[in-house]
């Protein structure tokens, strides 16, 4: 049933390819920490070899549905299924959930309940990479262990569990040679191979950022969640990020969803938005829609949306504001980091 | 604001406010003093007798102000306090002599492999004793390579780890007192496996702890250990221990008097240090696997787990590296090793009680993890020589008892000397002796990684 709502055509009366050809599909998600609801009822979808931005203003819930995603929270409610292979492969996922069983090989490749699954599972298994808000390195370790240390599961299996390892059994070295490899071509990708030999720890916060992408794509992950890529960046890292961003889904077999408010970065590159207040999702669509979404301009804006029904002259000035902002060239240039809206109406605040 | 607070420094540094304050000092233990040190009551019949130790006092108060005296002079009212420029001296040292610690390990190593034969040449007077001392600090680098593993490499605060050493020690007693064909050979890997099956018993629990309560929980696993071999009467023998360890054999050889033992099959005159060099070997050789072992895990994708562990757990996860699992190895490993030197320990005493195993053990090992750097191998071997070496030592120093008088026995301060050890070694290098990280991997140059940017991991 909750499969039969997804497929529904969207509000725009075509269907989308993200509706289509989903890597991920989050229905129904609710999460809620005691009395507090971070996300209420959320259903998008990710679609394959896309770029797709989850954007919203602070305490939107934002990087709660990451942590769902990548099971370092326990949804209370919903569904999130990844897939592996091309299609819905509404057959698999309805027979998986009736089961009791975590994923699924499919003809298709595979179908995975996320929400079912624990943390490093669905890194190992699912293969869906993530980084973090407070970007996380192995600071006390060089770049290049850092990237060594991402494939564990393919060289511990090489290694025999460590026992060939400690032997030092030829198929090991030659794994660990081909892990050399992959993190000698991220760092090339990230232009830190001149680095590979210094501790994490020494990096500049920009280079933090990218070794991070890196090492999560040194999982060979099939879905990219990255958190705030582009936080703390100035124009011109920002906009290597993005060349970055595109040179992945062009040439892996990889879809991004991103957590961004740098709105330069989401226009630029999106292929699909969808837009998070108070837990719920607000809208959805490509970046052109988002940005003409009344519902988003008012969110950003700071004005309730019972007002925008009840005094229509104030969306009238508000879409007049931000399409002068749009003319500029800056997205809908509105910082989301001055929340400029007074406290919602009997509305729970997000978690992030 | 600041012409006044250099003014105000510039008066502090003068000889004479160090003195004052010494001064100060000694007046202040002069009055504690007279009441503790300088009057005693004593039973005496017809009630308590007085009597006064002014000697006593006197030396108390003479400590004080020279002590203070110095530490003024050198530490707290100068410009340029000694402990930064011995921190600075330190770690210049460290940079200007980066292949120091390789050397140095080579060194110890080819000394460590002549020992025997270097005291035999050299002392022959004290080669038994010394042969001893060398096993027993053999003894406590290959504990303390076995901790480092947990606490150095994952980050695993273990403060009971002398549990697995006496798992080891009474698998290899109970086995070999139980069962007459299990001798050395056959009781060490099985004590190695029952401590690693103990070590997982005590990761469970304490897999979900962080911080503190991961250390407390570990102090109690290590004191249930002990009291329930204490307790367990009819199997452990209780506070009487299990005597009656057999010896190791060489090949089925016993390093025993007459017809059929190691002397005599090889055509030797029979000596009892024989079996003391054999021992020796052993723990050398148990001590050397110890080493390869943890240098070679290192590299391997498990240590390197360890490592990451170590530094960001949470991250470790996102990776796909299951925490849990990564955790009960590096205790299960560690507690292998601490197994191997419990049953190591047990045949080289031929008598084993709960007394060994005491709280005083797992901090002495720890101390010795900490003192020569968390993760560093070289570092384990210079605190181990350090502080057992030191301390054994200063039992034959002669003079010390004629200045304290005949019945002083420095062994009993040897909590005193670590503390003292602990406190200058973290004032002048405050992450141990060698706390620089060797990386595990290089690409192009090998870089040591500084020790303020490698994490210590929980419950530190």
């Amino acid at each position: 049933m909750a499969a039969a709502a997804m497929q529904m055509p969207d509000v725009t009366g075509d269907t989308k390819k993200w509706d289509l050809d989903p890597v991920l599909t989050v229905e129904h998600l609710t999460m809620r920490f005691g009395g507090l609801v971070a996300i209420n009822d959320l259903s998008f979808n990710v679609g394959r070899r896309e770029i797709t931005a989850l954007i919203g203003p602070n305490g939107a819930g934002k990087t709660t549905v990451f942590n769902c995603v990548t099971g370092f929270y326990k949804p209370t409610e919903g569904r999130i299924v990844m897939r592996h292979g091309p299609g819905r492969q509404q057959d698999a996922i309805d027979q998986l959930t009736a089961g009791g069983h975590k994923w699924q090989t499919t003809p298709e490749g595979a179908v995975f309940l996320l929400e079912r699954m624990p943390d490093f599972e669905i890194s190992q298994h699912a293969r869906v990479a993530r980084t973090f808000q407070n970007i996380r390195l192995f600071g006390g370790m060089t770049v290049l262990e850092n990237l060594l240390v991402a494939q564990h599961n393919v060289l511990m299996k090489a290694s025999g569990f460590t026992l060939g390892g400690i032997v030092g059994l030829p198929s090991f070295r030659t794994a660990e040679k081909e892990a050399v490899e992959r993190a000698v071509y991220w760092l090339e990708q990230v232009r830190l191979i001149e680095r590979a030999d210094d501790p994490a720890a020494d990096l500049p916060y920009g280079d933090q950022r990218r070794l991070e992408i890196a090492r999560a794509m040194c999982t060979e992950p099939q879905l990219l969640c990255l958190d705030e890529p582009a936080a703390g960046l100035n124009p011109r890292e920002s906009s290597e990020l993005n060349q970055l961003l595109q040179y992945i889904r062009a040439n892996h077999d990889t879809s991004v969803l991103l957590i961004e408010h740098d709105m330069g970065v989401v226009m630029e590159i999106s292929d699909h938005v969808v837009v998070l207040d108070y837990g719920v999702k607000i809208s959805d669509g490509d970046a052109e829609t988002v940005r003409n979404d009344p519902s988003v301009i008012a969110a950003y804006l700071g004005v309730d949306d019972e007002e925008i029904e009840e005094e229509p002259e104030i969306a009238a000035l508000v879409v007049e504001a931000v399409g002068e902002e749009a003319a500029k060239g800056a997205g809908l240039g509105i910082s989301p980091e001055t929340p400029t809206r007074p406290g919602g109406k009997g509305k729970t605040g997000g978690f992030e | 604001m600041a012409d006044s607070a250099t003014t105000q420094r510039g008066n502090d540094n003068s000889l004479a406010a160090s003195i004052r304050d010494a001064a100060l000092a000694a007046f202040l233990v002069a009055i504690l003093g007279f009441f503790f040190l300088a009057l005693r009551t004593d039973i005496a019949p017809g009630g308590l007798a007085l009597t006064t130790r002014w000697g006593l006092w006197f030396t108390a108060i003479a400590i004080v102000f020279a002590g203070r005296l110095l530490l003024n002079i050198f530490v707290f009212k100068t410009d340029k306090p000694i402990t930064r420029v011995l921190s600075g001296t330190g770690s210049a040292a460290g940079n200007a002599l980066p292949g120091l610690g390789k050397w140095l390990g080579r060194a110890l190593f080819a000394f460590a492999l002549v020992l025997p034969f270097f005291f035999i040449t050299f002392f022959p007077s004290q080669q038994r004793q010394f042969i001893d001392l060398a096993i027993l600090i053999m003894t406590y680098i290959m504990l303390g390579w076995g901790l480092n593993i947990v606490v150095g490499l994952a980050g695993l605060l273990d403060l009971g780890y002398v549990a697995f050493y006496a798992v080891g020690a009474y698998s290899f007693a109970l086995l070999s007192t139980h069962f007459d064909f299990i001798g050395f050979w056959v009781a060490l890997p099985l004590a190695g496996i029952l401590a690693a099956f103990w070590g997982v018993i005590l990761g469970f629990p304490v897999l979900r702890l962080r911080g503190d309560y991961l250390a407390i929980v570990t102090l109690a696993f290590g004191e249930i250990i002990r009291v329930v071999l204490l307790n367990w009467y009819e199997f452990t023998g209780g506070p009487n221990g299990i005597s009656g360890i057999p010896k190791p054999t060489l090949f089925g050889l016993e390093f025993s008097r007459g017809e059929g033992g190691f002397a005599d099959f090889f055509g030797l005159e029979f000596s009892t240090i024989h079996r003391f060099i054999y021992l020796y070997y052993i723990i050398f050789i148990l001590a050397i696997i110890t080493n390869i072992v943890t240098m070679r895990l290192r590299r391997l994708p498990i240590g390197r787990a360890w490592e990451a562990l170590r530094e960001d757990e949470i991250a470790c996860r996102s990776l796909g590296i299951n925490t849990t699992n990564t955790k009960l190895t590096a205790f299960a490993i560690g507690a292998m090793f601490g197994g191997f030197a419990g049953s190591f320990f047990a045949t080289r005493q031929g008598f084993i009680s709960p007394e060994s195993f005491t709280f005083l053990e797992s901090a002495i090992i720890l101390a010795i993890v900490v003192l020569g750097g968390l993760g560093s191998q070289i570092g384990v071997v210079i605190a181990s020589i350090v502080m057992i070496g030191g301390i054994e030592l200063l039992r034959n120093i002669g003079f010390l008892s004629q200045i304290f008088g005949p019945g002083f026995d420095p062994t009993q301060y040897r909590m005193l000397i670590f503390g003292l050890a602990m406190v200058l070694i973290m004032v002048w290098k405050p992450r141990g002796l060698v706390s620089t990280r060797e990386p595990s991997a290089v690409l192009k140059e090998k870089k040591k990684i500084g020790a303020d940017m490698v994490a210590q991991g929980e419950g530190h």
